[in-house]
């Protein structure tokens, strides 16, 4: 369990919202395109992603339709909306912003206070 | 943007929502699908890969159902399909549906009934405006503000009342022309329909502008009703002239639709001033002080900012006043103020009214203890299931919530049912005439709060004891229940089932008791001794006065019919009672008598105050009344012959030692005249059947007449023929006075009428409770043969005798059944003691009443455990073991 992460709350949305912006995913895409670049760090149970993606469309972030996948299966693709990357930005710098300001916190030494 | 997709995707879920489920199970499979070709390119076999790409992808339905909850629309789509679901298990447990929705349709049924009728006679003021401050006095047999002059006197000296009315009852014969009919109206004060601040429909009222003295406004106004139903909504009718009793009356309006006058049990035809009164009434009843009969009700808008108990203490100074100031003609008693339209009957009502609730509210316990243990036994039945489920992954919230709505669709059903028959019920009820002659009038139409009310109830019992089976459901552990299977523990200690059981079974004996008390005390009072014999005895009720007749007219024609009747073939004896004989529509006189030697007549100073009837010769025989001692009157007891009487065991007895002492001796009325006693004749009921036995005295009629009469016609042919010989002969005598024809036990419904109703209600609240009892008990019995049939089984392989089986099998709920059928006769013949004063002779030392409970309750346990003990009995253990 100590090389695989669970997932934080709410960090689910932002990794969907990455993989996606690299470029159209059906489910299955997204989920392998998350443990690519998040090199299997992150675990989540498979079937965890579908209420995440749907609450992804329902708030416009995403929109979907079905195609054909690599191996001519049907699937549903899903890629971001406008608002999608609108959000993406802005939770991205939100996230760095986060990640910095804990990453110096932590890494201060006593003299410094 | 974002509100508009929540919106799209919203709709669609709503009006597309088969197509979505299926959309999102394609991709879902698409999903598992993907990752199974993965694994199988990996090197799985096929049937491997598919195996492990589903484990991998977790919970399907749960994921599924998450899916619909984050594309939105899911409270609406899960609500639907817990309806869905709920609906379909309910119709794989029909007993189980039938039972819950007999019961709560029941409770809520006589709920909403109940509160119909309280509703209707108690909340629900008269339908004038601003109903809430009208106030007025309360009727009484002493003369209080009963007569005109004090009325007058009340009127002009409280300081209380914007203003007050006044008015009393009239009954006439109405001739438009055609044959005369029957009619009922209020004769009443000029300022009536002021006071009442009511505006005419058609036409206008009389005001007190019209009133110049006797006689001096010939006015009539019909009330809608009866413009509606007899003029056929002629709008020419104002300014018609019609004869009332043979005088012209104008038409000059119509009362507005839906006010049925200030009373709320009788509705009039129509209203005339009351200084017209001696024109009906045949004389003249308004000058007198001391009568009763001048007015029945006086009523007005208290001031604003005059309290009840202010404008009581007010109306009892002006009596005060009367009193010291008319001492011979006012006995003071304390007024009380009531709602206008209650007046007398304000006290009967509420407390018949209270005890309705009493008992809706024990069926309501009942049924609600019944649904408890209902419920409680399905949750039981249901654990499995419900393990099962979460096991599968469900949700608790998601049971609980499949759980409630189960309990609401029950809640829906049952107050639904309830409410179709509670409808039908107060329909009838306020359509019904029980009474000849009279329009009774009951205010008990369902309306929005009546409806309200039940759906109200049935949901909170609903709610109630869907909440039951939670906490068995919150603390239940999967995998124990699943692996310890249905039959787990044999409970043997008492459990919240057994209590709500013996607690149901107990208010339904209660009812039951209470039913049968009722029911006997109505036997009882219909065999009782009323000193008269009603059975085969015709009454003809005429008011001389509707056909003119005046002064020595009215006995001379009174007489005549009596001839008249005795030469119709089959007829045995003929009597005639001046107003009422005893028990006919609640109404008799009491006068105060004194004695011989008396001087100071004022009301304190009364020996006695009987019951007065004026008769004819040979009534006593026409009504079976025996003859005790002395003699009857005779036709030669006239005018010019010194004054007699004959009175009752009571009377005799009370003032003068014995029946036998009183012949011969001498009382004396009010108005100073001797009386000599000639007769006395046994004791009888004269106003109510469960009044105290009172003193009774009966003067000739030809020495007292009196215009309204009633010929007592004995004879053993069928009425029907009977009333048409009596309307030929009438009819050969004078053509144009009206008679109204009935038996004396038709009469006799009016002073039966409470006993009637209070009887049937406790009858129909006995049998709810009965019914039930059956549902509890065979829902218990029934559950615990199910629970229990391996057990069973095994007892009959090992050779047990069927009683040995039964008393298994059954053992539980019979005692449970003793047990609150005990408790509930004790508290039933407790509650009797309240039943006393509405139900004559109703007694809880009645070994009959006593017998039939017990033999009623076992009964009901019989039929109630029948179909169980018969499932017990046919077991056949090979089936049974082999199954389990």
């Amino acid at each position: 369990m100590s090389g695989e992460a669970q997932i934080l709350p709410g960090t689910l949305d932002l990794l969907i919202l990455k993989a996606v912006s690299l470029g159209p995913l059906h489910g299955y895409g997204v989920l392998l395109r998350i443990g690519q670049i998040s090199d299997s760090a992150l675990l989540i149970e498979q079937g965890a992603l579908y209420p995440a993606l749907f609450r992804l469309v329902r708030q416009g972030l995403l929109k979907a339709s079905w195609g054909t996948s690599e191996n001519n299966r049907r699937a549903k693709f899903y890629e971001l909306t406008a608002a999608g990357r609108k959000r993406f930005r802005e939770e991205t710098e939100g996230w760095n912003r986060l990640a910095t300001a804990m990453a110096s916190a932590l890494a201060a030494q006593a003299e410094e206070v | 943007m974002s509100a508009l997709a929540w919106f799209r995707s919203v709709a669609a879920k709503l009006f597309r929502p088969s197509e979505i489920t299926e959309e999102t199970d394609a991709e879902l499979r698409s999903h598992i699908q993907l990752r199974a070709d993965d694994l199988q390119r990996s090197g799985l076999p096929h049937a491997e890969a598919e195996r492990r790409a589903r484990i991998e992808f977790g919970g399907y339905q749960r994921y599924r159902e998450e899916s619909h909850q984050a594309l939105g629309g899911n409270l609406i789509e899960t609500s639907l399909q817990d309806l869905r679901y709920s609906l379909r298990v309910l119709r794989k447990s029909p007993g189980f549906l039938f039972a819950a929705v007999t019961t709560l349709a029941l409770a809520i049924g006589a709920n909403a009934v109940v509160f119909g009728i309280m509703d209707g006679l108690v909340l629900r003021l008269l339908n004038v405006p601003q109903a809430q401050t009208l106030y007025g006095t309360e009727y009484g047999a002493d003369p209080g503000f009963q007569s005109y002059p004090n009325y007058l006197d009340l009127r002009d000296r409280n300081h209380s009342f914007e203003n007050l009315a006044a008015f009393k009852m009239v009954f006439t014969g109405l001739d438009t022309g055609s044959n005369p009919v029957s009619t009922a109206g209020y004769a009443t004060s000029g300022n009536y329909f002021d006071v009442l601040r009511l505006q005419p429909s058609l036409g206008r009222f009389f005001h007190p502008s019209d009133e110049r003295g006797p006689n001096s406004a010939p006015y009539m106004v019909l009330t809608w009703a009866y413009w509606h139903s007899h003029f056929h909504d002629d709008r020419g009718v104002v300014g018609r002239i019609v004869q009332l009793d043979k005088h012209p009356f104008t038409i000059i309006g119509v009362g507005p639709p839906g006010f049925h006058g200030t009373l709320l049990f009788v509705s009039p035809d129509f209203f005339m001033p009351i200084v017209n009164q001696q024109q009906v009434d045949g004389e003249n009843l308004l000058d007198a002080r001391g009568s009763t009969m001048g007015i029945f009700e006086a009523f007005g808008h208290l001031k604003p900012g005059v309290t009840l108990g202010q404008a009581t203490a007010d109306v009892n100074s002006v009596g005060a006043y009367l009193a010291k100031t008319h001492p011979e003609d006012f006995g003071q008693k304390n007024v009380l103020l009531g709602r206008t339209g209650l007046a007398s009957f304000d006290g009967a009502v509420r407390e018949f009214t209270a005890a309705l609730m009493l008992l809706a509210g024990l069926v309501l316990l009942a049924a609600c203890a019944n649904l408890g243990g209902l419920f409680a036994a399905r949750a039981a039945d249901r654990s499995r299931e419900v393990a099962l489920r979460l096991a599968l992954g469900s949700s608790r919230t998601r049971i609980l919530r499949q759980l409630l709505t189960e309990a609401v669709i029950i809640s829906i059903i049952g107050a639904a049912v309830g409410l179709l028959g509670s409808v039908v019920l107060l329909r009838r009820i306020s359509e019904w005439q029980p009474f000849p002659g009279a329009n009774l009038n009951l205010p008990v139409a369902p309306d929005a709060k009546i409806y309200f009310v039940a759906v109200a109830l049935a949901l909170l019992s609903g709610f109630l004891f869907g909440i039951v089976p939670v906490r068995q459901v919150l603390r239940a552990d999967p995998y124990e229940i699943v692996k310890a299977g249905s039959s787990a523990r044999l409970g043997r200690r008492i459990t919240l089932r057994d209590l709500l059981l013996i607690l149901q079974i107990a208010l339904c004996a209660v009812l039951v008791t209470s039913s049968m008390v009722a029911v006997r005390g109505l036997i009882r009072s219909l065999h009782a001794n009323f000193g008269f014999e009603p059975r085969n005895v015709m009454l003809v009720n005429t008011n001389m006065a509707m056909a003119g007749y005046t002064g020595d007219q009215i006995p001379a024609m009174q007489k005549r019919m009596v001839a008249a009747m005795q030469t119709i073939p089959g007829v045995e004896r003929v009597g005639l009672v001046n107003n009422y004989p005893p028990l006919v529509y609640t109404a008799a006189f009491r006068a105060k008598i004194f004695k011989e030697d008396a001087t100071d007549l004022k009301p304190s100073n009364a020996a006695a105050n009987p019951f007065g009837y004026q008769v004819s010769p040979e009534y006593f025989e026409a009504a079976a009344t025996s003859l005790l001692a002395g003699r009857d009157f005779t036709w030669h007891d006239g005018k010019s012959a010194p004054r007699v009487a004959v009175v009752n065991r009571e009377f005799a007895g009370e003032i003068f030692g014995s029946p036998a002492n009183a012949v011969g001796r001498y009382f004396k009325l009010q108005d100073g005249t001797r009386v000599l006693i000639v007769g006395v004749v046994e004791n009888g009921k004269y106003l109510s059947l469960t009044e105290d036995q009172a003193p009774a005295f009966f003067l000739s009629f030809l020495q007292v007449p009196a215009v309204q009469s009633m010929l007592v016609v004995r004879s053993n042919r069928d009425p029907q023929q009977l009333t048409a010989a009596i309307r030929s002969q009438l009819h050969d005598l004078d053509a144009g006075l009206p008679a109204q024809i009935d038996t004396w036990n038709n009469f006799l419904d009016v002073v039966m009428f409470p006993a009637r109703v209070a009887t049937m209600a406790l009858g129909v609240m006995g049998l709810i409770g009965g019914m039930l009892s059956i549902i509890g008990i065979f829902g218990m019995a029934a559950y615990s043969v199910s629970k229990r049939l391996r057990e069973l089984g095994i007892r009959i392989a090992l050779g047990a005798q069927r009683t040995e089986v039964l008393q298994t099998a059954l053992g539980r709920a019979v005692k449970l059944l003793a047990i609150g059928s005990v408790t509930g006769l004790i508290l039933g013949l407790l509650a009797t003691r309240v039943l006393a004063s509405i139900v004559y002779g109703a007694t809880p030392r009645d070994p009959v009443v006593l017998a039939g409970v017990v033999v009623a309750m076992a009964l009901l346990g019989l039929v109630a455990t029948w179909i169980p003990a018969q499932r017990a009995l046919s077991l056949d253990p090979l089936i049974l073991l082999r199954e389990e």
